[in-house]
């Protein structure tokens, strides 16, 4: 992978490459609040089935996932537990902020021990809205997510250039928030 | 017996000698087993300290706060309509039991009741998300040894009483149909014959678990005998619902309690079971889930007309004065205490929520079990860390 790492890849190749890393992404499961168990459901149940959509489920550490999805509300107490998490996970990394609380705070924008959204700590990719969203909202999300992937510049991310801002230079994605691309 | 002579006495003494050294290498230092706050066995964000001596751990003691989110302060900023909305994710799997005991405190104050009808709606929602609730924990409890199978099918049906929840209420998940002096709206039409039918689904979802999980001998040897909490021990520490019946103690608010709810309509058993142990948690829970089942089914047959709503101010303003309402929810009793000033919102709520006093049993419960029976013992005592923290 010396290719990758100078940034100097054959675009056929990076997009093959993107492809492949769209359709087996490994997400770890980072349940918080309620939001957790709709993540649960659009993982873990039959009717939702994330497996057909190229995601694998159940990592057992953060050191093996390439995507997390912070489900449900940052407190303050938990806030540098999440960082350290995120920290864990290899590079290239994405977030998925799932529900109100992990994107602004959400029905508890007005408490003292609640972080106001997630992206304050870490850069987020996609929001889902919703208090809990549907799975099937979780779902779109990932979708959205894979599309962004694979018109990616493999370079840039293998250098950690994504790492660096707290809010990545590229737009974030909102689910039901327009077109992308 | 023959003298040893010199030569034994000193292999004797010398053996002596390497079996001590060796007892001195071999003994083991404290260990500190730090279990959370981010792990897949604590339903959310649980974090347990435990000092181990070898497999076996000498303290433990639950760290909780990772969740607060401080309702209670929250609620003394929002007018009590608005309130319903925050308090169902309290106990985000139940969420509509949690809206119930704060509408009857209200009411209290107010001094209205809520038609028979809504009081008849209330407890069938009640009961089914105490279903959608407890089916989940099921399902769950294989995954903590080592089953997934189970969580696939807990999620499968669970999924059908989301449904009905969602049908009648148009929230999925947090419902805050509950109004004060009734409900939002009436059921819509033909919930009841598919909720005859969801009912049909859940207790062979019952019986299924109990063949598969419960028949399970790894799953027995994982449970019998271990976490024992004798009933005197439990009732000390605040126990309440199923961990509490499960020591022996017969006591279920729903059934000791007259409220302006349906129970009293209703022929449904309490279990108790004498153990005390995680068998006997895990089994009563799953009891419940087949009583709650029948309740929902024979609510559904006395459905009384009427309306659902009584005449209650356009803006609503709770008299001033104290309240205290607990229901059996379905991790235990969960009460709030109302004040109210006489102003739109509530001056102070104390919120008495079940998993907060079932969690602080751990440090006595987990003194003396072996690493492996951390999990299982968490898992049979069910908490949601929502209803631990606010």
């Amino acid at each position: 992978m010396g290719l990758v790492d100078r940034g100097r890849l054959p675009a056929p190749l990076t997009k093959l490459f993107n492809i492949g890393r769209s359709y087996s992404m490994w997400v770890y499961q980072w349940g918080l609040a309620c939001c957790a168990i709709e993540m649960g459901a659009a993982f873990g149940s039959p009717r939702y089935d994330v497996m057909r959509l190229g995601v694998i489920p159940l990592p057992a550490s953060p050191r093996q996932a390439d995507l997390v999805v912070v489900s449900g509300t940052v407190t303050d107490k938990m806030a540098p537990a999440v960082k350290r998490l995120y920290e864990q996970m290899p590079e290239p990394k994405y977030v998925i902020s799932m529900g109100s609380c992990a994107n602004c705070g959400g029905p508890y924008w007005d408490s003292y021990s609640v972080t106001k959204g997630v992206d304050q700590i870490i850069p987020v990719d996609v929001y889902v809205p919703g208090c809990p969203p549907r799975p099937e909202a979780l779902l779109e999300g990932v979708v959205l997510l894979q599309q962004r992937i694979k018109h990616e510049d493999m370079g840039a991310r293998w250098r950690g250039e994504g790492f660096k801002p707290i809010v990545r230079e590229s737009e974030p994605i909102v689910v039901g928030g327009g077109p992308i691309e | 017996m023959t003298m040893l002579s010199e030569r034994q006495q000193l292999s004797y003494i010398a053996a002596q000698a390497a079996d001590a050294r060796l007892n001195v290498e071999l003994e083991t230092e404290g260990m500190t087993l730090n279990i959370g706050p981010q792990h897949p066995a604590t339903h959310g964000t649980l974090r347990i300290i435990a000092r181990l001596d070898g497999e076996q751990v000498v303290w433990a003691e639950p760290s909780a706060g990772y969740m607060h989110r401080g309702y209670e302060k929250l609620t003394e900023v929002r007018t009590f309509p608005q309130v319903t909305a925050l308090i169902n994710r309290i106990d985000w799997l139940g969420s509509f039991a949690n809206e119930v005991p704060f509408i009857l405190a209200a009411e209290q104050l107010m001094d209205i009741e809520a038609p028979p009808r809504a009081q008849h709606i209330r407890t069938i929602l009640f009961e089914l998300s105490r279903i959608a609730n407890v089916s989940l924990f099921l399902g769950d409890l294989g995954v903590q040894m080592g089953a997934v199978t189970p969580v696939f099918m807990a999620f499968r049906d669970r999924e059908y009483v989301l449904n009905l929840i969602e049908g009648a209420t148009g929230g999925r998940f947090h419902p805050n149909f509950d109004r004060i002096g009734g409900l939002k709206d009436d059921l819509p039409k033909g919930w009841l014959d598919e909720t005859r039918q969801v009912m049909k689904k859940l207790r062979n979802f019952c019986d299924e678990i109990e063949d598969l999980l419960f028949g399970n001998e790894i799953f027995q040897s994982r449970t019998r005998g271990i976490g024992v909490i004798p009933a005197d021990v439990a009732r000390q520490y605040g126990l309440s619902g199923a961990n509490l019946r499960a020591s022996g103690v017969d006591w279920d608010l729903r059934r000791d309690q007259s409220l302006p709810l349906a129970y009293d309509k209703v022929d449904f058993r309490v279990w108790t079971h004498p153990d005390g142990d995680s068998w006997a948690r895990c089994w009563i829970r799953l009891q419940e889930v087949r009583e709650a089942t029948k309740i929902v089914d024979q609510l559904i047959e006395t459905l009384p007309p009427g309306p659902v709503m009584t005449k209650v101010p356009r803006i609503i303003k709770v008299p001033e004065g104290e309240a205290w309402v607990s229901t059996e929810n379905p991790l235990g009793e969960m009460g709030y205490y109302v004040v109210s000033k006489g102003d739109l919102g509530p001056f102070r709520v104390k919120i008495r929520s079940a998993s907060f006093n079932n969690i602080s049993i751990t440090p006595w419960v987990l003194k003396g079990v072996y690493v492996p029976d951390i999990i299982t013992i968490l898992a049979s005592l069910y908490f949601i860390l929502g209803d631990i923290d606010r």
